[in-house]
């Protein structure tokens, strides 16, 4: 998996690229355990990500919880499949999507 | 019918999934299938990783076959860890939002919610937990 870190002023956009999985959850985990300092608005864009397990979605309801009090969510570019998965795990009533 | 006999590590996932993608492929298995099916033998594959043989390492037998028209795949993981019934869990409440929602507790209901069965045996001394899925 690739993670790629816009920073514009408190507006942070991840790009995730790949494979949000076992192995590769705790990589996102640590990332965001120092970047989302200060931030305001976080977006996740999963345009290029491909698959997603429930690590992966540990992960993602963590930066949810974190960002709840500190300011906003938003996920933008899942497919298909992926927005399945959310459907499934009731992530659309929780995240925020575009 | 394949099998793959391998140590129940998180850093061998790859593998596993490799192992059944590729007999996947073979049968032309639909992307979406194929997702919720990698889905599927993660979250399996991992438990058994981390909780079948407590501290210690223990191995994972998997295997894979094709049954029926229209085909399904079916997958069972075989591990001789303590006996564990992942199904026995309540399912999680998904209607909580996210300050309600505990952290995890999704893997076992997102395989119970995307496979056609799932079954829990313990049969001499292992656990056996099989999955089946159409995938056409």
């Amino acid at each position: 998996m690739t993670i790629n870190k816009n920073l514009e002023g408190e507006k942070l956009t991840i790009v995730l690229e790949g494979r949000l999985d076992t192995t590769t959850a705790p990589e996102l985990e640590t990332e965001l355990k120092t970047a989302l300092n200060g931030v305001t608005s976080l977006v996740f864009d999963l345009k290029a990500l491909e698959y997603i397990s429930s690590a992966g979605l540990r992960v993602l309801l963590s930066a949810q919880k974190t960002m709840n009090k500190q300011g906003e969510m938003t996920i933008t570019g899942a497919n298909e499949t992926i927005m399945e998965i959310f459907d499934v795990t009731g992530f659309v009533d929780i995240l925020n999507i575009e | 019918m394949k099998k793959l006999n391998i140590e129940a590590r998180t850093d061998n996932l790859r593998e596993v999934l490799g192992f059944v993608d590729v007999l996947l492929e073979e049968r032309e298995c639909g992307m979406k299938p194929q997702m919720q099916i990698d889905i599927a033998v993660e979250e399996i594959f991992v438990n058994i990783a981390h909780y079948a043989y407590g501290d210690k390492v223990g191995n994972a037998r998997i295997t894979v076959d094709f049954e029926g028209d229209p085909l399904s795949v079916v997958i069972s993981f075989a591990d001789s860890g303590m006996p564990y019934d992942p199904l026995a869990k309540e399912d999680p409440d998904i209607t909580l939002s996210a300050k309600e929602r505990p952290i995890g507790g999704l893997g076992i209901y997102m395989v119970k919610k995307s496979m056609d069965e799932v079954i829990y045996e313990h049969k001499n001394g292992e656990n056996i937990f099989t999955l089946k899925k159409r995938i056409h």
